[in-house]
């Protein structure tokens, strides 16, 4: 069984410390849920994972399977199994669906000859309109059809972890539940392991959580079983949360010299 | 400069005009960069006397560099190559002919054509000093003639290639569509690997409700200096789709002057360039409202690479009587080296209200965001910016009016990117 190891990472954006030491272990076939408040870090941990330009890890390690992740640069990342569903797929205007995942496939040395009906195939089983795998990858697609359109990426390339941020924003109910059947589908078709970061519990609805953790400002402070979620559901984060947290600590000391019309 | 190798026989009133011509010219005064429309350009560095007239000996024939051109487009209605100035083929449909059309050499068209009507009148004396040396140097200028309510939906091809070193080439191209009338014209500008001057001068003619596609294409070589004007005059609930692809020269400039002078007119403006090298690309474009309830587009997209340079500078001007305007300008712009310089200054002059008009000008490196998408997937660096440029072009170029040479065109685009994957 393969694992995803996140071992004591810390990582600062602008200068400023926004993960304090998170440690995870998600293993093949795994659902692990990390939940918390906006302002966590939760987008955080999901761009320093798959190494987006912008911020710096300052310690800690992530391994794939043994393999140093923070070592390689993000499409390698990706071809050693790491998939990143966007919280804000990016419209890329001009490149076709199919050459984005024939070019993905055929850099890692797999068969692009599938690609064409892999994706006919995937996006009729997440209700993804024919109509719309022609377009330029997101342009002019909805929430929900951005969101099924990860979803439809993930499942043709069969990656062995997933990160999903915040999978269930911008989306209708009946496009989560699609998505959220694929993807705990997906996790015993082809053993993928999942890390879904979600601020809600309704996209738990559908993918079985095996493991919840809480993120509140930048640490995971409790760890428990899918009834975490549950009591999430009721109470909200506000067990967690100090009133010391409630309010954003500001981004830095002010500056007695700032324009204050900037 | 004199008038060299006229065609033999050429009419009299072409004499009287090129006469006409020379004497106005007179000793060319060039341009500086003083004047706004040349600011940026290196055309201080331009030397005319260092370029002579070609000769018919200079080649005959279609050059091969043209037939691989030819050979992307499926039965054209017609065909006019023209070599370092000269026409060496031309030929037409026996359909379209038997229909009036006209496409070859201005001096042999017949009477109902009006030529000598033609060279002119939509440029006038041009809108600077090159539309006259043009006048001037002209060897054989080219009409393309539409009557009125005649559609052609065959493309028509004019291929301009120069390879004799030293020239000084003008090409001139004028597109007469009659009321109601309609075709696609593909106007490809290629050559060997030479040394030469080139100032191009087209005119475009639209009368009522005509539709006219033009796609230009200059792929010169990298030694080669190319000073060019489109000048359009589109007539009432007329519609110009102008289309343009600049790859090749040193210096490429062209200068669009759109006219729209009837109402409800149309100018859809579409350009994109790609600079490599040191080679400048110029771009100066002209959005004239001059009737009510015209409406025009205009899209500029470029990139430029290693030490390169693009300029693009746009005016949109809308007259008094231009009322219910609608006028678009969008230039955008892709650095890929820190070594490249991408100008781009657009301009609004609006003497009425009731107008919609819009600019926008980018120039930027590549979008972090839209390259961390497909990195994430598992596309590589490399190949990503070539997705994403091929994909920044292709807005234009799916539009292109002679679909049939849009491969070639994106091959020439790949093999640019290519090299900087090889580097």
């Amino acid at each position: 069984m393969a694992q995803l190891c996140i071992e004591g990472l810390t990582a600062e954006v602008a200068g400023r410390e926004i993960l304090h030491g998170i440690d995870l272990v998600v293993g093949s076939g795994e659902v692990h849920a990390v939940m918390g408040p906006n302002g966590s870090g939760k987008s955080t941990l999901s761009h320093v994972l798959m190494g987006k330009p912008g911020y710096t890890v300052t310690g800690g390690s992530v391994t794939l399977d043994g393999i140093d992740l923070l070592a390689l640069s993000t499409w390698e990342r990706a071809q050693a199994g790491l998939f990143l569903a966007m919280q804000y797929p990016v419209e890329v205007p001009g490149v076709s669906l199919e050459d984005l995942l024939t070019e993905a496939l055929a850099g890692a040395g797999r068969d692009v000859t599938v690609v064409h009906a892999a994706v006919a195939a995937e996006a009729e089983r997440i209700g993804l309109a024919t109509r719309l795998l022609d377009r330029p990858v997101n342009v002019d697609l909805s929430g929900g059809e951005k969101k099924r359109n990860e979803t439809m990426q993930l499942a043709v390339l069969r990656p062995r972890f997933a990160i999903l941020d915040e999978l269930d924003s911008g989306l209708d109910v009946d496009a989560l539940r699609a998505c959220a059947r694929r993807i705990e589908a997906a996790t015993t078709e082809f053993d993928l392991g999942v890390l879904a970061i979600t601020h809600y519990t309704r996209l738990l609805d559908e993918l079985k959580p095996d493991v919840v953790h809480i993120l509140v400002k930048g640490r995971i402070v409790e760890s428990g079983g899918p009834e975490m979620a549950d009591a999430l559901e009721t109470t909200g984060y506000a067990a967690w949360v100090t009133d010391d947290d409630s309010t954003d600590a500001p981004l830095a000391a002010a500056d007695p010299f700032a324009d204050p019309f900037a | 400069m004199t008038p060299s190798d006229a065609p033999p026989a050429s009419p009299i009133w072409f004499e009287h005009w090129r006469t006409a011509a020379s004497t106005r010219l007179g000793e060319p005064v060039l341009p500086s960069t003083d004047e706004e429309v040349w600011r940026y350009s290196p055309i201080a560095e331009l030397d005319l006397t260092s370029w002579t007239a070609p000769t018919r000996d200079d080649g005959s024939g279609v050059p091969a560099g043209a037939l691989a051109v030819l050979d992307t487009i499926d039965d054209p209605a017609a065909v006019v190559v023209v070599r370092n100035g000269f026409v060496v083929h031309h030929e037409m449909s026996a359909v379209w002919a038997d229909r009036g059309v006209y496409v070859g050499p201005i001096v042999d068209a017949p009477e109902t054509a009006t030529p000598q009507e033609l060279l002119g009148s939509v440029a006038a004396d041009g809108p600077d000093v090159f539309a006259t040396i043009n006048d001037v140097t002209v060897i054989d200028p080219l009409l393309v003639w539409v009557p009125a309510g005649v559609s052609v939906d065959q493309p028509i091809v004019i291929i301009d290639w120069i390879d004799a070193d030293d020239v000084i080439v003008a090409p001139r191209l004028i597109v007469r569509l009659g009321a109601n009338a309609e075709a696609k014209v593909l106007e490809w500008h290629g050559s060997d690997d030479v040394a030469a001057f080139v100032t191009s001068l087209v005119e475009l003619d639209l009368a009522h409700a005509a539709r006219l596609g033009f796609g230009s294409v200059q792929q010169r070589g990298p030694r080669i200096w190319q000073v060019a004007s489109q000048v359009s005059r589109v007539a009432a609930d007329a519609t110009l789709d102008s289309a343009q692809v600049a790859l090749g020269a040193d210096y490429g400039r062209t200068r669009t002057d759109c006219r729209l002078v009837g109402r409800g007119a149309t100018g859809n403006l579409r350009a994109v360039y790609f600079g490599v090298g040191r080679q400048t690309l110029d771009f100066r474009t002209f959005q004239q409202h001059a009737a009510p309830d015209t409406t025009s587009n205009l899209l500029f997209k470029g990139v430029v690479d290693d030490h390169s340079k693009s300029v693009y500078t746009g005016l949109i001007k809308v007259e008094k009587d231009a009322r219910g305007t609608n006028a678009y300008q969008t230039n955008r712009n892709i650095k890929l080296s820190e070594h490249a310089w991408a100008e781009s200054v657009p301009n609004l002059e609006i003497e009425t209200n009731d107008v919609r008009c819009s600019h926008a000008s980018t120039v930027g490196p590549i979008d972090e965001e839209q390259r961390f998408y497909l990195e994430s997937r598992g596309v590589r660096t490399d190949v990503a910016e070539r997705l994403i440029v091929a994909g920044f072009f292709d807005e234009v170029l799916e539009e292109f009016p002679v679909p049939g040479v849009v491969p070639l065109i994106a091959s020439a685009i790949e093999d640019r990117l290519d090299r900087r994957s090889e580097a």
